[in-house]
């Protein structure tokens, strides 16, 4: 799709650093008018870092940017609009109690202009929608539209400004596999008038799809650069992951005993999140249940249920063969029921707290870490070094405020504090979110010995990929139903992408928000 | 007297809107700082200080409407010692609202003593004069409540469409409230957060020594130290209670000078004569309670209030 040879881009030498680490290496890299350069690379590979030093967001501490020749003025955002250059972050920024009409003309008429000439910005808004298939209404309010709406608007945000080099940032992260080929659509739609794009992803097929050409990121430096039509995904990815190795083969568990059983199980809707829906769900010992499904369907509710944050207001939870009464965080962690909750940061610890506190922050209310209502610092200092030396954690020791760790170091030491437990029903929702490839395959290797120890496993993820790779059945949720379980093997990504979209449902147990 | 007839009575409306005025400056400015994402505890302050600082200046000769010009400058420079605490320097805002709320008092009475050294009765001023709106003012009931004001409090009502126009429909006011809901949209599409939030809580503060202001120069002719007595405090439920709406705050403004001014007027009937003058005193303050609770279950708080923003931070 490469029309002419002129330079829209180049990014020179860039250096930047946060601290001790080095997040882009003189990286340097170029993309020609109408070109798709893919950006690839594990997380924490430096590849946001690099995008934002682009966009003006952060300044580098060495290198430049040059845009059609013209070299950019560093940390300046303006300056980079101005200059053509648009961005869909990653994590939105939109904002919610405003129209959609209002989020893209902000900032676009100078500020000390009077009146918004909104009748005219309106029609601009709707032929672009109309032009590239971004259907959505100005006059919505963000925060009533879906992930795959506000990405459209985040899209239109930037042709609306003429953009002339787009840069998506994980596009598809939040995205059914239907609304990614939408995307797609409109994105080789704008590439055809001379639009250039980058595109970040770890996502090899994705890349393999849009790309004219591939940059690969590691640890902060090029590691490499290849055109798509002389590569392929087993190529990318060993030049992705480095010595890295390929991830375990998975042997399938083997189903035991019922432990937890859901019949019509509904909660209410919190706000925007859905409830559950009249759900059967049964976790079976020995198995890992995935559950599938676009963030925000659900899986917060049924998450907050099994892990005791939540009671059922109909239905029955059935757990160990007793039909329970009353349902309390406490008794989800007297009952062998062990968290790796959703947000390690927000729910899974207390950042200002060190290890040894937070390690036994679940259980510091009994033996043996507390006595006649005196706590035992040594036996829970104890705990912590033996978490610290069999899962792994890299930290200074047990007094280190937690707050100070990685992410992958954190989740290691969640995930001791429950596995120590010997739990029999392990709920883990998004493990690996935001961890690198080690970490992945660290916290992945757990569960599946936990699993084959005879632990139920209830696994939530927004990666399908991950879902599928791990699970020996899978639901998926959209909007608050369960879809029937699947076994492993039993259905192509595709097939569950339009489950996940709300479709599959029978007609008459659906109503839509 | 009854109540009812007391609510039919011109004079009690416009006792009302006299109440509401300094309450409807100072609350504008309280909103236009929280739609821009900052919390402005130095409303108290800065209120005394306007109030202090419009009535020396025409004490000491100059026009009425200069008096309310240097009021308001006297508030965006405290305004502009908030904005650089809280914005560029990210400090807590409770705690420097609070703070320029102590020292705008406080530097108020010293500047007073340096004025006044010998004075004990502090001197009155030639303040705005009530003026009959042609025609208007001639309706009946409506009339006298609302166009025989002076023309301070006429500022007070265009203020509000103004605020509410430029707000909603002009460029600068949809950065303002988006600045307030999501720094982050803001700095992707160019504009400087820290230069529009700092304008916001500068210009806000000076509509809050406008409020000070009114009562020194227009309720009341002179200048005493407990005059602005918690008005402040008020205007912050208000704008609670406005849901950050301007016209919306406007009525909640109203609505508590009407309690207050209905409070008066009943203490002196036979049936107020029967409790304890400090119940009325408490009434509308409870009864604001009551309609806060009721008002503000579905008020949308700006999402990025108190947050503050610093660019390239992970």
């Amino acid at each position: 799709m490469t029309q002419g040879t002129a330079e829209a881009l180049r990014l020179s030498n860039i250096t930047k650093r946060f601290g001790d680490l080095t997040a882009n290496d003189a990286v340097s890299f170029s993309v020609d008018e109408g070109e798709v350069v893919a950006l690839l690379g594990e997380n924490g590979a430096g590849k946001t870092t690099l995008m934002n030093i682009l966009f003006g967001q952060y300044t580098p501490d060495s290198g430049t940017v040059e845009v059609f020749g013209e070299t950019l003025p560093a940390g300046n955002s303006r300056a980079a609009l101005d200059a053509g250059v648009g961005m869909v972050h990653q994590h939105f920024t939109l904002a919610d109690n405003m129209t959609v009409q209002e989020n893209i003309t902000l900032g676009v008429r100078p500020l000390l202009s009077l009146g918004l000439e909104r009748a005219a910005a309106r029609k601009r808004i709707v032929e672009l929608s109309e032009r590239f298939h971004l259907a959505v209404s100005p006059d919505a309010r963000v925060g009533s539209l879906s992930v795959g709406e506000r990405q459209r608007v985040e899209i239109l945000k930037a042709l609306y400004r003429d953009v002339r080099i787009l840069i998506l940032d994980e596009p598809t992260a939040v995205l059914t596999p239907q609304e990614a080929d939408d995307l797609f659509s409109t994105l080789k739609q704008a590439i055809a008038n001379g639009l250039s794009v980058i595109f970040i992803s770890h996502k090899l097929h994705e890349v393999m799809a849009i790309a004219d050409r591939v940059v690969v990121l590691r640890h902060g430096k090029v590691v490499g650069g290849v055109r798509t039509a002389d590569t392929d995904t087993h190529a990318l990815a060993a030049m992705m992951m480095g010595s890295q190795a390929e991830p375990p083969e998975i042997a399938p568990g083997k189903a035991g005993e019922a432990l937890v059983e859901l019949r019509g199980v509904s909660t209410p809707d919190i706000g925007n999140a859905p409830g559950l829906k009249a759900i059967d769900l049964t976790l079976y010992a020995g198995q890992i249940c995935g559950l599938a499904g676009v963030s925000g369907n659900g899986q917060a509710a049924l998450a907050d249920l099994v892990g005791g944050m939540q009671s059922a207001a109909r239905g029955e939870m059935i757990l160990y063969g007793n039909v329970l009464h009353g349902w309390s965080a406490r008794q989800a962690v007297h009952n062998g029921i062990a968290r790796i909750p959703e947000d390690r940061h927000k729910t899974g610890t207390i950042a200002d707290f060190d290890l040894t506190e937070n390690a036994i922050l679940e259980r510091y209310n009994g033996a043996p870490f507390s006595r006649r209502g005196w706590l035992d610092w040594g036996r829970a200092r104890r705990f912590a070094e033996e978490i610290i030396e069999k899962f792994d954690v890299r930290c200074p020791g047990p007094e280190t405020r937690i707050r100070l760790l990685s992410g992958g170091n954190m989740q290691k030491l969640i995930l001791g504090r429950v596995l120590e437990a010997q739990p029999r029903i392990i709920l883990a929702n998004q493990p690996v979110r935001g961890l690198d490839i080690g970490a992945v395959n660290y916290v992945h290797r757990q569960l599946l010995d936990a699993r084959d120890r005879g632990a139920a496993v209830l696994l939530i993820s927004e990666d399908l990929d991950e879902i599928m790779a791990l699970a020996d059945v899978i639901h998926v949720i959209a909007d608050g139903r369960l879809s029937p379980a699947f076994g492993r093997g039993e259905m192509t990504p595709a097939e569950l992408g339009i489950w996940m979209s709300g479709q599959g449902f029978g007609a008459g147990s659906y109503h839509a928000a | 007297m009854d109540i009812i007839e007391i609510l039919f009575t011109a004079s009690f409306w416009a006792a009302a809107i006299r109440i509401a005025t300094p309450l409807i400056f100072a609350t504008l400015g309280e909103l236009i700082c929280e739609r821009a994402g900052v919390l402005n505890l130095g409303i108290e302050g800065i209120m005394v200080a306007g109030a202090f600082a419009g009535w020396m200046a025409v004490y000491s000769g100059t026009g009425l409407w200069v008096g309310v010009a240097v009021a308001m400058g006297v508030g965006m420079l405290f305004g502009l010692v908030h904005a650089l605490l809280t914005v560029p320097f990210g400090l807590s805002q409770h705690v420097v609202g609070l703070g320029v709320t102590l020292l705008a008092t406080s530097s108020t009475y010293y500047a007073y003593r340096l004025a006044l050294p010998e004075v004990t009765n502090p001197p009155k001023i030639a303040a705005f004069q009530p003026y009959e709106i042609p025609v208007l003012s001639e309706i009946p009931l409506l009339g006298p409540a609302l166009f025989s004001q002076t023309p301070f409090t006429y500022l007070a009502f265009v203020l509000v469409a103004v605020v509410a126009l430029v707000l909603y429909r002009t460029p600068v006011g949809l950065a303002v409230r988006a600045v307030g809901e999501n720094p982050a949209a803001v700095a992707a599409q160019g504009l400087s957060v820290t230069a529009i939030r700092m304008g916001a809580v500068i210009v806000g503060s000076g509509f809050m020594a406008m409020g000070g202001a009114f009562l020194t120069m227009s309720a009341f002719d002179s200048f005493f130290f407990e005059m602005v007595n918690g008005r402040g405090w008020i205007c912050i439920a208000l704008v609670v209670f406005g849901s950050w709406r301007p016209g919306k705050a406007l009525l909640g403004a109203i609505l508590f000078a009407a309690f207050d001014a209905l409070q008066i007027r009943v203490q002196q009937t036979g049936f107020g004569a029967e409790f304890p003058y400090q119940i009325f005193l408490m009434m509308p303050y409870f009864l604001s309670i009551l309609a806060l609770v009721a008002m503000s279950r579905r008020a949308e708080v700006p999402a990025a209030l108190m947050v503050p923003f610093n660019k390239g931070e992970r």
